[in-house]
């Protein structure tokens, strides 16, 4: 039966369950322990999974990265836990340099089946560092699975399928979406959820496909709404996955509505829009009515919180590419 | 977690010959091949080895065939077979010590140079030479051997081998002398490194059974030891409450001795151990750099009267565990080996290109798939037009 939780509740149930169903699964990082996580997303576990299944770490983000590794290789399924996406950085070299090389180096033979929880994202009012959208450094790289979750139901699926998945990946999760709330069920069983690896088309609609993911699912959602009060109707497509892209669903969808706009809060050049733009020019060519659009964050540094909201994508930059689209 | 009993902190060592760098080591055959039976260093503790005269013959030969074959690989690098090698020589008694102190089901983690290691877990050695020959990235089989991969980034596996330790922990492999224990591999150089300070950071907290085996083979590069430390690299361990050991690196049954040791208590329950094994690497950092340029020959020189095989040859010889015959006869072995092991690298095929598509994913990816199909496609558009 379907509950409506909020999206960090979401994530909770599902690592409850992926901890309940497999005793390989263990969960670490800073705080995550008796806090529960500075969000409180790993709240309650530590005390009933215990200490070695829920691991309080010494603050060193390599560390927690780079003895992961090592667990997975013993057979275990860590899930690190990074707690902002600006203190990734320290465990870069150990997520791009080995999590993502092992398979390959060892010709198959050695699996690191492990999952890097990252909130990311700006619109909490956080100060450096906290705020930032690091995605594209970690898609761009052979080796890793990116995936992220929009809502409080892929949030508790997504989690469970990305530990279950042998595949390494790193999980990002729209921290300013942590309180909303919609509906889980959370006895479905995993078997029967939607793929990991699959874009969702979140809201169907004729006459141009925004594509977002992760926190702007819920601004290009709005936009949508906006849209059809001034009668155009919107499709939304939610990718869920960043690497690999689920291109099937995004050529479908462009094709037929002939245009689309790309959203994303991360800065702009060399972004994923930039690819996303050039894989559908590449693809749709002959379908499009207009050249893909983007909108992004600036090329700047995330700056200062009480400047964010100009800094952020929102309904507003949304609605006037639209309507720079429609205008070409 | 329960503690170990160890007091934690640097061992004072007992001292050594006159070879020893101040402070001292653990050694057991000096330079001149004489053997001191035991050697009981300031915390009580005392190091010795019980071999059987076959079990010294068989540490001779696995010198002398490491030596061996890293010499066929120096010189398939210099012909241009290999794009690169990095060399052991001088360091085959760190490495056969330590690799044969290991217990089958011990793993061990190293960086891109211990050959001698690999060796001794009874990896085929041809498997290093595809990493350095182009043909692959490495490809035998960690889990099997308890070897892990070759990792060349400095000092990243030692995290690993901290990561895996403490799943023997959980596992509950740990606490009996049938426990298991892990062996992490790197060079002075790697100390510097944020990494391996955050490996001991854990080992410590986490009281991992483990056992850091750095190998000071006193040049990171061209980087002499005085760029990386001010202090004794064994002293380090105190600062993160386990202890640590400086030993002759030159010394086959030190390090032996010493690893052994280091590993039962590892296996026991009671924590990590930093072993210095202070070495010299004899030849340049790899193939590629030229140790002329930044070592002087007076130094090599000395380091040469301390070398490990010379001086356990002199040990067998005077103990008469070993004659002429034996010698000559590990010396042709060893040959045969080398120029088995030449033919094989030789006719080591290149992979099938698009082989380069396979293992990128556990689960493989559309994408993939799709750059796969259209190289295949583009290759064979290619057949009979002569290119």
């Amino acid at each position: 039966m379907a509950e409506k939780i909020t999206l960090g509740k979401a994530l909770n149930h599902g690592l409850r369950r992926a901890l309940e169903n497999d005793p390989k699964v263990v969960i670490m990082g800073e705080d995550v322990g008796k806090l529960g996580g500075v969000f409180r997303i790993t709240d309650g576990l530590q005390k009933d999974f215990g200490e070695d299944r829920v691991i309080d770490t010494p603050l060193a983000e390599a560390g927690i990265v780079g003895t992961a590794v090592g667990l997975a290789i013993r057979g275990y399924r860590p899930v690190c836990e990074i707690q902002f996406d600006g203190f990734v950085f320290p465990a870069y070299n150990q997520i791009v340099a080995q999590v993502a090389k092992m398979f390959y180096r060892s010709k198959g033979k050695v699996r690191v089946p492990m999952v890097i929880r990252i909130p990311f994202g700006g619109g909490i009012g956080a100060v450096e560092h906290h705020s930032e959208s690091p995605e594209a450094y970690f898609a761009h790289t052979p080796g890793l699975k990116v995936v992220t979750c929009s809502n409080p139901a892929d949030a508790y699926t997504m989690i469970q399928q990305a530990i279950a998945s042998d595949d390494p990946v790193v999980f990002f999760e729209p921290k300013r979406r942590y309180w909303e709330k919609g509906d889980v069920d959370l006895d479905a069983p995993l078997s029967g959820a939607y793929p990991l690896h699959a874009a969702r088309v979140a809201r169907p609609g004729t006459d141009a496909t925004l594509l977002a993911y992760g926190p702007m699912v819920r601004v290009a959602l709005d936009a949508a709404a906006a849209a059809a009060e001034d009668g155009r109707n919107l499709e939304v497509v939610d990718l869920r996955t960043l690497s690999p892209m689920d291109y099937p669903v995004i050529f479908e969808s462009v094709k037929r509505t002939g245009r689309a706009v790309v959203v994303h809060e991360a800065p702009g050049n060399l972004g994923l829009g930039a690819e996303l733009a050039a894989r559908i020019t590449e693809e749709c060519f002959y379908s499009l009515e207009a050249p893909v659009l983007r909108v992004t964050g600036y090329d700047i540094p995330y700056p200062a919180a009480r400047v964010e909201e100009d800094y952020l994508p929102d309904l507003d930059r949304l609605l006037d590419a639209v309507d720079r689209s429609f205008g070409w | 977690m329960a503690k170990g009993e160890r007091k934690a902190g640097a061992v004072p060592p007992s001292g050594g010959g006159a070879d020893a760098p101040a402070g001292g080591f653990v050694q057991l055959l000096t330079p001149d091949g004489e053997h001191l039976g035991s050697v009981t260093t300031a915390d009580g503790t005392t190091y010795s080895v019980d071999f059987t005269d076959e079990e010294y013959r068989g540490l001779y030969r696995d010198l002398v065939t490491v030596r061996r074959l890293d010499a066929e690989a120096t010189a398939l690098q210099r012909q241009g077979e290999l794009g690169l090698w990095a060399s052991l020589l001088g360091q085959e008694a760190a490495q056969v010590g330590s690799g044969r102190a290991l217990r089958p089901q011990d793993m061990a983690f190293p960086t891109y140079r211990e050959h001698g290691v690999l060796y001794c877990r009874g990896i085929d050695p041809i498997m290093p030479f595809g990493l350095f020959r182009g043909v692959d990235q490495g490809g035998w089989d960690a889990n099997e051997h308890k070897f892990n991969s070759y990792t060349i980034v400095i000092g990243s596996q030692t995290l690993h081998a901290t990561g895996y330790a403490m799943g023997v922990t959980m596992d509950g492999k740990t606490g009996s002398p049938d426990g298991e224990a892990v062996i992490a591999y790197f060079g002075d150089g790697a100390t510097s490194q944020g990494e391996v300070n955050e490996s001991f950071v854990w080992s410590g907290v986490f009281n991992a059974p483990i056992v850091f085996f750095c190998q000071n083979n006193q040049y990171a590069i061209s980087e002499p030891l005085e760029r990386q430390t001010r202090i004794p690299l064994y002293n380090r361990a105190a600062g993160y409450g386990f202890p640590g050991i400086r030993i002759d690196g030159n010394d086959v049954l030190a390090s032996y001795a010493v690893t052994r040791a280091a590993l039962d208590n590892a296996r026991n329950g009671q924590g990590p151990t930093l072993i210095e094994a202070y070495t010299y690497r004899m030849g340049a950092h790899t193939s590629s750099d030229d140790p002329t340029r930044y070592r002087i020959a007076s130094e090599v020189e000395s380091w040469k009267a301390k070398d490990p095989i010379a001086r356990m040859r002199a040990f067998l010889a005077k103990q008469k565990v070993a004659g002429e015959d034996f010698f000559a006869e590990v010396d042709e072995a060893a040959k045969t080996l080398a120029l088995d092991l030449r033919e094989r690298v030789l006719a080591m095929p290149d992979p099938q290109p698009v082989t380069m598509f396979d293992h990128v994913y556990p689960h493989g990816s559309p994408e993939l798939d799709e750059q796969r199909t259209a190289f295949t496609e583009y290759h064979a558009s290619f057949e009979g037009s002569g290119h």
